[in-house]
């Protein structure tokens, strides 16, 4: 018991470090920024008063961190301490009480705009899995059933293209079929119930590949065992041994790397919702933050992306852990 | 050596080839833009036809191949010989050291996902050719890095080590001498899926506008240009060929990998 509790610690020792890492590495971004951000942002033609102005309303006139090495009015550079008066301290108070700063461009609280996002994103990574896992189970217990057969050999051709087929090809492709050809949806937007369709198949796409791999393998190594003899041996049906005997045991590492995949899917979107014009976090960061150059939205969407990737990622693990006796003792 | 790996070295060779011999293979100038000329469809004098501005499409895939293979063998090499520098030292040297890189770095850098981050550091580079390869340098030495280090504490144990140790021969001498030559093999399929995903990484940042910029033939940045309604409707070829050779190239490079994969681990080999 003692052991478990020390490992649990230990674990969430490792990842309240990490999540320091990551946020401290998102504030400190925007100093990667060549030159000046405020002229970045401003452009060319604002006056130096604005630009000042514009510096002393985001903080960028203060130092970036708890020491520097200023170029000083002789062009020499020597290391300063400047205490806790710097962006980076500043920048944890506003995490901690909730405040991820204000839009470069709108003024708006960046964790408004995230807020507003988030429901859209976390809505299209669903409606991927959802359609992920409907073509893979099926799939991967055909091709595990029939192994080795023409049936096997061709699914995993279909996965594997799957697999390679990046979302910004099948994106435009579906587009192109469904709404340009056939007309039967919107080409992009979020208005109506059926236009979550293209993104979602586009965004599932390639987990569904990967899931019927996995559901494949599965199958094959469960059939194997000796329960399936058993039940055979008993007289069910072929239908009731695969469906309920087989699939249940079967599907305990498909869960798994469902649960990571829900991290890969949320940064997958980002490309997904700029094909479609779907308002999520993805569209909010490529073309809010980064086509205005608005560095602090862009700042904002990287934590909440990573967060959320973060969080997803521990929670499979202590799931996984849970599950499978067999990792718990390891 | 099964068929598929068979037909992956093939298209990679192609690919190589291709790239390499870019400029005597494309039959037209790729910047030559003709508004008379938008929107043809494959023929004879266009092998995969023209865009939205008339320029010949065959001859950009063509040149394409060169940007997604110095991309792509660029970032595969710096990221191994970083993985592999950071990743025998923690294997080697275990106790603290081992315990900062991989208890911490490591997972800092697997908490991110890659192509977010490598997002976020072109967004504040500015975008380009080189940042864009310092990008996925900085997202891809870690998988090379969790390799290795797994390798080498699997071969450090081994009798020959304690024998040149034995011997007497410095640290430096058995890393180098005797262990890494013995642990490096699975860098080789890593690699080959390290291509497969450099490639893929720099279509998808040249899509999202932060790769190469939009003149230069990078098949992302043709997908991007191909996708706007009025291109779909007139042309669909000119999002077809640019996406068939990006899933051909990462289809082959994971051909390749698994097949390698295959040949240097026996227990899989019967399969």
């Amino acid at each position: 018991m003692r052991h478990k509790l020390l490992g649990l610690l230990r674990r969430a020792g490792i990842l309240i470090l990490v999540v320091w890492t990551v946020v401290s590495l998102v504030t400190i971004l925007i100093e990667l920024v060549p030159g000046d951000p405020a002229a970045a942002v401003l452009g060319d033609q604002a006056t130096a008063e604005q630009l000042a102005q514009f510096r002393a309303k985001h903080g960028l006139d203060r130092p970036p961190f708890f020491f520097g090495f200023p170029r000083e009015a002789n062009g020499q550079r020597h290391p300063r301490w400047y205490g806790f008066d710097n962006r980076y301290a500043d920048y944890w108070v506003a995490i901690l009480h909730g405040d991820l700063g204000s839009s470069f461009r709108t003024d708006r609280p960046v964790l408004e705009l995230i807020l507003e996002r988030y429901p859209a994103t976390i809505e299209l990574a669903i409606a991927a899995m959802l359609i992920a896992i409907g073509i893979a189970i099926p799939l991967g217990v055909v091709a595990g059933k029939n192994r080795g057969t023409w049936l096997d050999n061709g699914l995993s051709v279909i996965a594997l293209v799957g697999i390679s087929l990046p979302s910004f090809v099948i994106g435009p492709m579906l587009v192109y079929l469904f709404a340009v050809k056939l007309g039967w949806v919107a080409p992009s937007g979020r208005f109506d119930w059926s236009d979550i369709i293209l993104p979602a198949f586009t965004l599932g796409a390639a987990l569904s590949a990967i899931l019927t791999r996995m559901v494949r393998s599965s199958v094959i190594e469960e059939l194997n065992e000796g329960y399936v003899r058993t039940a055979r041996a008993k007289g069910l049906s072929e239908r009731t041994v695969v469906y309920k005997h087989v699939l249940k045991n079967g599907l305990i590492p498909v869960v798994t790397v469902l649960g990571l995949q829900l991290g890969v899917l949320l940064a997958g979107a980002i490309i997904t919702e700029k094909i479609f014009g779907w308002p999520g976090l993805g569209l909010l960061l490529v073309e809010d933050g980064i086509g205005k150059r608005d560095f602090s939205v862009v700042q904002g969407c990287v934590l909440a992306i990573s967060t959320t990737y973060i969080i997803a990622n521990t929670l499979t693990d202590m799931i996984y852990r849970w599950l499978d006796p067999r990792i718990r003792v390891s | 050596m099964s068929r598929l790996s068979i037909i992956g070295i093939t298209i990679v060779t192609v690919f190589v080839l291709v790239a390499i011999f870019a400029p005597w293979i494309a039959p037209q100038d790729i910047g030559a833009t003709n508004l008379s000329m938008r929107y043809i469809g494959p023929s004879s004098a266009h092998w995969f036809g023209t865009d939205s501005t008339g320029r010949d499409i065959f001859s950009r895939v063509v040149f394409g191949a060169r940007i997604s293979l110095e991309v792509g063998i660029i970032v595969v090499v710096v990221s191994a010989l970083v993985g592999t520098s950071i990743g025998a030292v923690a294997g080697f040297y275990s106790g603290w050291v081992d315990r900062f890189l991989s208890g911490y770095l490591f997972n800092v850098f697997l908490a991110f996902p890659g192509l977010l981050l490598a997002i976020a550091l072109v967004a504040f580079l500015g975008a380009g050719l080189n940042k864009l390869i310092l990008a996925l340098c900085i997202i891809g030495w870690v998988g090379y890095a969790r390799l290795i280090r797994a390798q080498v504490l699997k071969v450090r144990e081994y009798d020959f080590v304690q024998a040149a140790r034995a011997l007497g021969a410095g640290d430096l001498r058995i890393l180098f001498l005797h262990i890494l030559p013995n642990a490096i093999q699975p860098l080789i399929v890593q690699a080959s899926l390290g291509m497969a995903g450099a490639v893929l990484s720099e279509a998808s940042l040249s899509f999202l506008g932060l790769g190469v910029p939009p003149p230069a033939p990078s098949w992302g940045v043709m997908i991007e240009e191909a996708r706007d309604l009025s291109t779909l409707q007139a042309a669909p070829h000119a999002l077809i060929f640019p996406g068939l050779a990006i899933a051909l190239t990462v289809l082959a490079f994971n051909f390749v990998g698994d097949g390698l994969r295959e040949y240097l681990d026996p227990r899989q080999r019967r399969r």
